[in-house]
């Protein structure tokens, strides 16, 4: 487990509970399990559930590259230079079983690297594991594109309260949360910021981004 | 967005969210398993009171391909044959639950009056209104372009600066209607070439500048050329002498084709009169898009219906055409 998480006060009902150095080593252990699970990295593909799954898929990839030889050296049938032939992400709100409750949902991009994912071992990366419902749209998803050996779920925080007869894998942290409660991860990518912090579901707005942060804890 | 009514409704923004939905959709289109459950357990009609079958199909493929149920309606040898009102026909398709309608209708307006009625409360996709609009097409065309022009990087973009020239017959083309002011939102340039019995009777129809001889309009080089079909069915007055002249003066020939930049587009919204408007060799050109608009076609369609159905608020009393 990572050490070292701050359990700071920010402000009232919100606590940041992991920050950039936790996050990147959460990160870190999740890669090393992945490739010792499967042994290498032969067949391994990752595919991130956006937005903030695809994010940390990308950086799962590049601490791949780092630690693991095998992980860049097979050939990249039509990959683009410089970008994993093992990434790519997985829309899921087609898939969701609350569509046309009132939420209109932009779908997102959904690439899948060019070897496909027949036969390979798929791990699907995710921000927070709460219901559960996103992943059995996912795996709902995968269906629609191939038939992998096998899926993994691989994800940063898990919260909780699932809904449905779903695990993961490989967490980065486990949060115990009460469900009225609102866990956001915010990463540099997307908004400015690396935090995971709870919140008081009352009306905040995980759009306003690195608002609230006012210094690190070791 | 709740109707689809008229692209004059749509802001750029929203315009361009449906083109980029529409990308993922031909996304899932090049995939083995060409099907979403997005729309599972939804039942959309096609209410067709004007024949189709190109524009019918691609709707119904659009909702089956989301898993929606599609019950088709055609006006002949129905109930609309023996007098029944448009009221009474779509009250009784209400009681049988339905989820969406796609409406296409001989009387220019038609869907607006269906959508803002209060005889059902479903969301309506215009798909052809007699000689008003005919928004899907508008989106699949300027869809098309988007592609041709900026390729995988399309997303987000819009049509800026491009220089669009529409010929033929535009007094009674809803396409023409519906690509102008969907063209200029998103930041294209739009150019009618007809003739004046052709064309409706302002100096700048719909924005458009206007040119009465096509040589000179193509001397312009513009980026893509659109060549209108000559709507036999609505040719029932003096609008031109005869097919021969009309070729002569407004298709798109051999040797107009042979004159234009290697890089124009070529497009025409189907179903093509060749030899009257468009020139075979100009139609099976690599530059002619006229295959990829099907394609895209139902791309676009499965976009709309899958905003239309999901996207809006449930009870939402609005007359707004976009929620």
């Amino acid at each position: 487990m990572p050490s070292g998480e701050a359990g700071k006060e920010v402000g009232v009902g919100t606590r940041t509970v992991l920050q950039h150095p936790d996050i990147t080593r959460a990160l870190t252990r999740i890669a090393h399990e992945i490739l010792e699970a499967n042994h290498g990295a032969s067949d391994l593909v990752l595919l991130g559930i956006p937005t903030r799954g695809a994010v940390l898929a990308e950086r799962l990839d590049r601490i791949l590259s780092d630690i693991e030889p095998e992980w860049t050296s097979e050939p990249a049938d039509g990959a683009t230079p410089g970008r994993s032939h093992r990434v790519g992400t997985l829309d899921v709100t087609m898939h969701r079983d609350d569509l046309g409750h009132g939420i209109g949902r932009a779908p997102h991009r959904t690439t899948i690297p060019a070897s496909g994912i027949d036969g390979k071992v798929v791990v699907l990366v995710d921000d927070v594991l709460y219901s559960g419902r996103t992943v059995r749209a996912a795996l709902d998803a995968l269906q629609g594109i191939g038939r992998p050996r096998a899926v993994r779920l691989a994800v940063l925080v898990d919260r909780g309260h699932r809904e449905l007869p779903i695990r993961a894998d490989h967490v980065g942290k486990n949060l115990p949360t009460a469900s009225d409660e609102r866990v956001t991860l915010r990463l540099t990518e997307t908004d400015g910021t690396d935090e995971v912090v709870i919140e008081q579901s009352e009306t905040q707005s995980e759009t306003q981004s690195g608002t609230q942060r006012d210094g690190g804890t070791a | 967005m709740k109707h689809l009514l008229s692209t004059a409704d749509l802001s750029r923004a929203e315009a361009i969210h449906i083109l980029d939905v529409a990308e993922e959709m031909a996304e899932v289109n090049t995939r083995e398993v060409r099907k979403l459950p997005a729309l599972r357990g939804k039942t959309v009609v096609n209410l067709f009171f004007e024949d189709s079958t190109r524009t019918r199909i691609s709707f119904e493929a659009a909702a089956k391909r989301l898993s929606a149920d599609v019950l088709n309606f055609a006006a002949k040898g129905s109930s609309v044959s023996k007098g029944e009102s448009l009221k009474d026909t779509v009250q009784t398709l209400g009681a049988m639950g339905i989820d969406g309608i796609v409406m296409r209708h001989g009387a220019s307006g038609a869907p607006r009056v269906l959508a803002d009625a209060d005889w059902i409360d479903v969301p309506v996709v215009n798909a052809g209104d007699g000689t008003h609009e005919h928004p899907t097409q508008a989106l699949l065309d300027a869809f098309t372009m988007r592609r041709r022009l900026h390729g995988a990087g399309s997303r987000g973009q819009g049509l800026d600066g491009v220089r669009v020239l529409i010929v033929g017959d535009v007094l009674h083309s809803r396409v023409a209607r519906s690509n102008a002011w969907l063209l200029r939102t998103l930041g294209a340039s739009v150019t009618f070439a007809a003739p004046p019995t052709l064309l409706p009777a302002t100096t700048t129809p719909f924005g458009a500048a206007v040119h009465h001889d096509l040589d000179v309009a193509l001397a312009e080089d513009p980026d893509v050329v659109m060549t209108l079909r000559i709507q036999q069915e609505r040719m029932n007055d003096a609008f031109f002498p005869n097919p021969r002249e009309y070729t002569r003066h407004w298709g798109l020939t051999a040797s107009r084709f042979a004159r234009l930049d290697e890089r124009t587009l070529i497009m025409h919204p189907g179903p093509m009169n060749r030899g009257l408007e468009i020139a075979g060799v100009a139609a099976d050109d690599p530059r002619s898009t006229v295959v990829e608009q099907v394609e895209n076609g139902v791309s676009v369609r499965m976009a709309v219906l899958y905003l239309a159905l999901t996207g809006s608020e449930p009870n939402a009393a609005t007359k707004e055409t976009v929620a």
